[in-house]
């Protein structure tokens, strides 16, 4: 294959910022954790190299604040009420605006009281509708699987763990789902909603959890099977087993 | 006369220095990262004697609003050495000289972060000495670059940095307080190793050109030792166990 340069680093590389990662003219996509010089490519954070078909990509190991995106479905609490909306914390940088216009579905008369739908402290699921560098993200409630977290438990992750978390084609999630019996939603911001039938369950999610934050474990290819031990050993193979039919 | 008898023989009869150390020799330095619970990234570092521990938050929201900066981050630095780290209790109130660290370190920092992919936010980091002993900007700058990038927060590169100075006009690498005291020049400098630029550069003192120039030659040399030391501190978090 005839690359446009090359590339100095290995697949799974654990890489500091300042490392160079390639030489030559990629067509990569933008990412703020690459920094381009000339024509040379150096990571910008710490992370792991993802070599793939003559291209890279570096996914940070560290960081807690979310980089919003237009398109995700992120799960935020509510800061404050404001005159036409909420301000609500997703966990990134900046503070993201709710039209209270798009979760009533109807136009908003002054002094009408916001806190009958949404208060301060509660959790809500939206899309991410505008974003860019000027203006601060504004959400959207649309669709079914968006709107006020009315039950369950929310727990919170690095953001830059939250892809940790579903693993590998959703293994690592659809273990979690299957031994505990949970309803499970993980949120690129890094927030989790679970529907669990009992505390005990939840126990075990959240400490399955707290062992994913730990960062070393992490880097562990077989975090999966860990993970199943340790669920294992919480709720006994029989709960697991039975409450996976639940 | 009197100052010449308080003043310490600096270079020894073997070319040794007053702790020992060969003139091109840095102190033992130890890093370790991720230190304190509530921030979003920390670390402390050691060269020697000194230690510093820093804290970075954010980037977040700027506050005051009308502060903040439509196309970068804001940097807040603040350098502060703790009323227990010197010889004789240091007035906690920010000094003078902390007030300039704290801008020169915050301009260091600036040329090595990407503050333009955060526009409209704020930095802070915070950086306390908690231990004097010379070289206390540099392990400063050092703890702060180390702490950003626990922080996750997207960096040039990692800053690395030492003082040279002369002692007895012998040029000494990574000086000790008695060097800093008693030597005729200190010259700090940091840069970013892999990227090979300087991001500060100070000079007390005197030196000749030619001695400025192997000054330059022997700071290269040691930080491209602490830059080795820096990125093990990192890694090591992430052995790949497979």
């Amino acid at each position: 294959m005839n690359l446009p340069g090359q590339i100095f680093v290995m697949d799974q590389q654990v890489v500091c910022p300042g490392d160079l990662l390639a030489e030559g003219d990629f067509e990569i996509p933008w990412s703020p954790y690459i920094y381009k010089e000339s024509n040379r490519y150096y990571a910008s954070v710490v992370g792991v190299v993802d070599v793939k078909n003559g291209t890279f990509t570096v996914i940070p190991l560290k960081g807690s604040k979310y980089w919003p995106r237009v398109g995700d479905t992120v799960l935020g609490m509510v800061e404050e009420i404001e005159l036409y909306g909420w301000t609500v914390d997703i966990r990134a940088p900046y503070p993201a605006y709710l039209p209270a216009s798009s979760l009533l579905n109807r136009p908003i008369t002054a002094g009408e009281d916001l806190r009958r739908y949404l208060d301060v402290g509660d959790y809500i699921v939206a899309k991410v509708e505008v974003f860019d560098r000027t203006t601060n993200p504004i959400l959207a409630v649309r669709g079914s699987d968006t709107g006020k977290v009315t039950d369950g438990t929310v727990v919170s992750i690095s953001p830059s763990k939250a892809s940790r978390l579903i693993g590998r084609n959703r293994s690592l999630l659809n273990t979690l789902v299957s031994m505990t019996g949970c309803h499970l939603m993980v949120y690129p911001n890094g927030m989790i909603h679970m529907r669990c039938p009992s505390s005990a369950q939840e126990e075990a999610i959240k400490g399955a959890i707290s062992l994913i934050e730990i960062e070393q474990e992490s880097r562990i290819s077989d975090l999966t099977e860990k993970v199943r031990r340790f669920i294992a050993s919480k709720l006994g193979e029989t709960n697991a087993s039975s409450s996976a039919e639940a | 006369m009197l100052a010449a008898q308080q003043r310490p023989r600096l270079i020894d009869e073997r070319g040794l220095r007053t702790d020992g150390r060969r003139p091109d020799e840095l102190r033992p330095i130890r890093i370790e990262l991720g230190v304190l619970k509530n921030a979003d990234g920390s670390a402390i570092f050691e060269m020697g004697n000194t230690k510093v521990i820093a804290a970075v938050y954010g980037p977040k929201e700027m506050h005051p609003r009308h502060m903040a900066l439509p196309d970068r981050t804001v940097l807040r630095v603040r350098y502060h050495m703790t009323p227990f780290s010197t010889d004789e209790r240091k007035n906690p109130a920010p000094s003078r000289r902390e007030i300039e660290l704290s801008k020169v370190i915050r301009e260091a920092l600036e040329s090595a972060i990407l503050t333009e992919l955060f526009p409209r936010a704020t930095i802070d980091v915070f950086m306390e000495v908690l231990q004097a002993d010379a070289g206390t900007r540099l392990v400063s700058l050092m703890a702060a670059s180390m702490a950003l990038a626990d922080a996750g927060i997207p960096m040039r590169d990692l800053i690395a940095g030492v003082a040279v100075g002369k002692a007895d006009g012998v040029l000494v690498l990574d000086l000790n307080e008695a060097e800093d005291m008693w030597g005729e020049a200190d010259m700090p400098i940091a840069m970013m190793p892999s990227l090979n630029k300087v991001v500060l550069f100070q000079l007390n003192g005197t030196m000749t050109p030619e001695e400025l120039r192997q000054a330059l030659e022997l700071a290269k040399k040691g930080i491209a030792e602490i830059y080795q030391l820096e990125k093990k501190a990192i890694k090591e978090k992430f052995v790949e166990v497979s």
